[in-house]
């Protein structure tokens, strides 16, 4: 396997400030909006609309941080940074990109979040 | 994995406060109440949990649009802010606040992964506390929390001292111009009122028992004075001043100050039949109304100053109020007045009267107790 998706520093000191069982309601809330922001930056990508493609990416950076999921948000991070690309296909790539990264953190944290 | 965290929720507020001694706004123990706008749910429920940890009541709201509309629908000690939100962001959060005068005192802490520092700048210069980088560290949160309601309860306290030792109106004078030392020319009328025979009554009684008399005597005349509009500017012995017209105008003041005084009047009666079931000697006032242009503002140092009234009607009226012994009547009014008072109130004209700094005579009017049409 390549190197963790979550940041098991981060992830523990968030069990610990938050506690076990509340961390486990937070990762099921993320798992079911993640996906729905993915969506978003697909759609905001379709429509060439920056705001609503800033904000999912930067929503996305935001949850990732809170996790520990460092690639996934650095990777939405660079979205949120760079804004639409004036050429589709590059956004759409890194979209991929970020989705594939979303489903490997996903998997860990599923893994994770009973301690 | 070992059992980590209790789940009961940290009793203890930020920092021990306690109920001023004077009786100050509602104390924030056992916590806080805050609210917390975050268009992110994961973001909303962490900042809520982290609250409960800290003994805070923390309620959510996903915009800023919702979050404006519950901050004007309840009282919140607090409101925590996320920036990057659709429908209205936090920056135009902020600039509502600073507009409304009711939530422009509301502390606000920022909490966003927005990056830049022009962004903490604008937050800053449009009136947020704090602004802290999420993920939001709760230590960091608990001590810019604990920071920021201490300053609120100062806060607090130092309007609620505003209004015990001003009056209403000059407390929410301040509150919305500002304290600045000068003046500006108001149309109002002013009151002055004293006891009558006072010295003599003072020598005759216990020193307790003209306090009590004092005390008395000025809680029935703030009461009929502020019921008609007015407000007590200054209390000297047994004398006091008031201001109709400013600091906020007063539709027809005159009339308003009549009012005053004839209610003044009536409550003096009420308290001599009381003072004579006790054996104690009656008391009698004499009040003078005048009516004009006067200068009107913060006098004083820039530490410590009053509100006062100043001019021609101020004079006239200290004067008027002093010809009610001459008189022998307990209100006396200036022309300015009386001609404004219409037909309401039965005047008896008493002629013109020389008073000392004055050229010319003044035409004086009585204005007889009981007969207020």
């Amino acid at each position: 396997m390549d190197a963790p998706a979550i940041d098991r520093a981060t992830f523990t000191e968030l069990q610990e400030a938050a506690g076990i069982e509340f961390v486990a309601e937070l990762v099921d809330t993320f798992l079911e909006d993640a996906p729905a922001l993915i969506g978003e930056l697909r759609s905001a990508r379709a429509a060439a609309d920056a705001d609503r493609f800033r904000r999912a990416a930067h929503s996305l950076k935001s949850n990732s941080h809170t996790f520990g999921a460092s690639a996934l948000g650095a990777l939405a991070r660079e979205l949120e940074l760079k804004g639409l690309d004036a050429e589709p296909a590059r956004d759409v790539a890194a979209i991929d990109a970020l989705d594939a990264a979303y489903t490997q953190a996903a998997a860990e944290l599923k893994a994770l979040r009973h301690g | 994995m070992a059992e980590l965290t209790p789940k009961t929720p940290a009793a203890s507020p930020p920092r021990g406060r306690s109920e001023p001694a004077w009786g100050g706004p509602a104390p924030t123990q056992p916590g806080a109440r805050l609210l917390v706008v975050d268009d992110n749910k994961v973001n909303r429920l962490l900042l809520a949990r982290s609250l409960e940890l800290q003994g805070h009541r923390a309620t959510l709201a996903e915009n800023g649009r919702v979050a404006l509309e519950m901050l004007r629908r309840d009282a919140y000690d607090l409101l925590l802010l996320d920036i990057e939100m659709p429908e209205m962001d936090g920056f135009q959060v902020l600039e509502q606040l600073k507009a409304d005068r009711q939530l422009r005192d509301l502390p606000v802490i920022v909490t966003s992964s927005l990056e830049g520092v022009a962004n903490v700048v604008r937050c800053i210069e449009l009136g947020a506390e704090d602004y802290l980088p999420k993920p939001v560290n709760p230590v960091l949160l608990k001590a810019r929390i604990g920071a920021s309601l201490e300053k609120k309860r100062l806060r607090d306290q130092q309007k609620e001292m505003v209004r015990r030792f001003a009056t209403s109106e000059v407390a929410q004078d301040l509150q919305q111009s500002g304290f600045t030392l000068g003046g500006r020319r108001v149309q109002g009328s002013v009151m002055f009122s004293d006891i009558r025979g006072f010295t003599a009554l003072v020598e005759s009684q216990p020193p307790e028992e003209t306090i009590e008399l004092l005390n008395t005597y000025y809680t029935l005349m703030f009461d009929a004075i502020s019921g008609h509009g007015g407000v007590v500017n200054q209390m000297i012995g047994d004398g006091l001043m008031a201001i109709f017209g400013a600091p906020l105008a007063l539709a027809d003041h005159c009339a308003a100050a009549v009012r005053a005084a004839l209610e003044m009047i009536e409550m003096i009666e009420l308290l001599n039949a009381e003072r004579s079931a006790e054996g104690k000697p009656a008391i009698a006032i004499g009040i003078g109304i005048a009516t004009g242009e006067m200068v009107a503002g913060y006098t004083g140092t820039q530490t410590r100053a009053t509100y006062t009234c100043i001019g021609d009607t101020v004079n006239l009226a200290a004067r008027l109020e002093a010809h009610t012994k001459v008189a022998q009547r307990a209100i006396l009014i200036d022309d300015a007045t009386r001609s404004a008072l219409g037909e309401r109130f039965a005047v008896d004209a008493l002629g013109a009267v020389p008073f000392k700094g004055k050229a010319a005579p003044v035409e004086v009017f009585a204005v007889a107790p009981g007969r207020a049409g």
